[in-house]
């Protein structure tokens, strides 16, 4: 990236900036809410990158949005129907072929209910 | 006897046709060079056994006379593509093992036109990236250098530097917010993301579901235009598919643009863009007078927000595909203590920095509370970005800019502010928002030596003008450099 490129986008967003969106709390329900482990020491700088671009990302509120409509589809097409019947099946096997535990064509996963 | 790997797809697939070479002398000369060029680290897994099987298989079809769109071609296939039966990992760990027992819509369309597969090429995580840098299977080296190795930009690095690197005719590369467009602009080469709906994405590891398009790179537009023909067609498989026949995008590539409006979108003037990439727009500009066309300003007011945008809704919609990934079905597993710790070790273990990063902050945009704020606002200001180019297409045919703000740059290059490496999509990222096809064409060096692009944007489904543009871009710019290879041991 050219370097006065990097300084207006650095400057844009520390001035969008000022306060910091995500803190530690907030990293740690993130973390668990995405299923990651965050080690104790990684915390605060995971909540700078975070803040860093959700702050940068804060410039969307320029944006005039009233009476638009979410965009929802890139294309505009109606969602294609279909008989609601089995196409495919009978591949046990293969769904199984790459299961990191498996025993007499089932999965082997931990204990989900206690 | 000539060197086999210099030819373009289209010379030898007439070649082929004349019976100057069969498939067999043309995939070994390509895996040759694939063996001379590990230095550049483009394959995950090859497959040259496969390959020289696969095109014996199609000199028997030629003599028959049964002769498909690519018909004994070897070819490169990003590792994100799954391939029955050959490794697929999406340049991550946690699929490091994992080998499909089924095969992607876009890889079997290319398998019946006569596909010969040299191999799965790296990408960044789950196409997470913007120089290969993120890649589990350690960074593609850009064959173009100066004195220090380059990136070959990102994610579709693998397929930019093999094609560049004259180790296979064309691959498959996908984009979500540039990853076709920029790496083919960092290695000189040619790529296309085709308008959204296009190529099915059945069977390709998802990233951001209404983002992701798939295309080729390839040294040509002629060559890209085959090979988008191959790839592309409705699949029943994939709801977002369009219902609508592949039109013959080769014929596209001579037709004349004599008459075309073609857009300057003057947001994409962006304070501190290199010198070079302006002159070398300002120069493209003129090739495309000189071929009859009409220059006309226009102004896509939203730009500017385009890339935050993406930035909402890819990592949201990557944080709900990834979801898939808790090593239960297939896949690495972590064993844990118990089954919430085993999926959050698993995947800890399995995903890359940059992955996580973008998985958190799409599940905390949408997140209780934050959905309306962030996500559903994000989706509003895409809307606008459609409108920019609805209301640019009543004054022009395609648009001009260039690919990326900047050249290939240094590898290893420190990153303090994951922004600045988004800012690499700055130019590219608004097509995939609205569902656009754009091309990147080589079209010059900078003053240190290193291959530039510039973008040729579309209205939706018209990849004819496209290539029509792109094509006459080509002619003018006459863009026939190649890195020296120094890679070859």
């Amino acid at each position: 990236m050219p370097l006065l490129t990097r300084a207006y986008v650095i400057m844009e967003f520390f001035v969008s900036n000022q306060k910091n969106v995500v803190n530690v709390e907030d990293v740690k329900k993130i973390a668990r809410l995405s299923r990651l482990r965050v080690e104790d020491t990684e915390l605060q700088s995971l909540a700078d990158d975070l803040s860093g671009i959700l702050g940068w990302i804060e410039q969307l509120n320029e944006v005039d949005v009233d009476k638009v409509e979410p965009m929802t589809s890139a294309v505009a097409m109606k969602s294609p129907m279909r008989k609601d019947i089995v196409s495919d099946g009978d591949k046990r096997d293969q769904i199984l072929k790459n299961a990191p535990k498996k025993d007499d064509g089932f999965f082997v996963v931990p204990r989900s209910v206690e | 006897m000539t060197d086999l790997t210099k030819y373009t797809l289209n010379d030898a697939l007439d070649a082929m046709n004349k019976g100057e070479f069969t498939s067999e002398e043309l995939t070994t000369a390509h895996i040759k060079a694939c063996e001379n060029a590990t230095k550049l680290n483009v394959f995950i897994t090859s497959s040259f056994e496969h390959a020289l099987e696969a095109a014996k298989n199609s000199d028997k079809r030629r003599a028959k006379g049964n002769i498909g769109l690519i018909e004994g071609a070897p070819l490169g296939v990003k590792d994100l593509f799954c391939t029955a039966g050959v490794k697929t990992t999406a340049g991550s760990k946690i699929l490091d093992q994992f080998e499909p027992t089924y095969e992607s819509s876009v890889t079997s369309n290319m398998n019946s036109q006569g596909m010969v597969m040299l191999g799965k090429l790296n990408l960044d995580e789950f196409a997470m990236g913007s120089s290969n840098e993120t890649s589990a299977y350690g960074p593609v080296i850009n064959p173009w250098k100066k004195d220090e190795k380059l990136v070959p930009g990102g994610s579709s690095g693998g397929s930019a530097a093999a094609v560049a690197a004259d180790l296979c005719l064309g691959a498959t590369a996908t984009d979500t917010g540039g990853s076709i467009r920029q790496p083919a602009s960092f290695t000189g080469t040619v790529g296309i993301k085709p308008t959204y709906g296009r190529c099915s994405r059945w069977g390709t590891v998802a990233f951001a579901s209404s983002l992701d398009q798939a295309g080729p790179i390839a040294k040509t537009v002629k060559d890209a235009a085959i090979l988008l023909q191959s790839m592309a067609g409705y699949d029943e498989k994939d709801s977002t598919s369009l219902n609508i026949p592949v039109p013959n995008w080769k014929t596209s590539c001579d037709k004349s643009i004599k008459g075309q409006k073609i857009g300057i979108p003057k947001e994409y003037m962006i304070d501190g863009m290199p010198r070079d990439i302006q002159l070398l727009w300002d120069q493209g500009i003129e090739w495309l007078k000189d071929s009859g066309a009409e220059i006309i300003p226009i102004s896509l007011p939203h730009t500017k927000y385009a890339l935050p945008a993406y930035y909402v809704v890819a990592p949201a919609e990557a944080s709900s595909n990834l979801a898939r990934y808790d090593g239960m079905r297939y896949g690495l597993r972590a064993e844990g203590s118990d089954l919430n710790d085993t999926y959050s070790r698993t995947r800890t273990m399995g995903f890359g920095d940059e992955v996580k990063r973008r998985i958190m902050i799409g599940t905390y945009v949408l997140s209780a509370g934050y959905y309306d704020a962030y996500y559903l606002r994000a989706q509003k200001v895409r809307a606008r970005i459609v409108e920019d180019f609805e209301n640019a297409w009543h004054k022009c045919d395609t648009i001009l800019t260039p690919t990326a703000p900047s050249a290939p740059f240094t590898l290893g290059r420190k990153v303090v502010d994951p922004v600045e490496m988004y800012l690499n999509d700055i130019f590219t990222v608004t097509t995939n928002l609205a569902g656009l096809p754009g091309i990147s064409i080589p079209a010059g060096l900078n003053q240190d030596g290193l291959p530039l692009g510039l973008q040729v944007i579309g209205k939706a489904l018209d990849e004819d003008n496209v290539f029509a543009t792109a094509s006459a871009l080509e002619r003018a710019a006459n863009f026939n450099l190649k890195p020296k290879k120094w890679w070859i041991e």
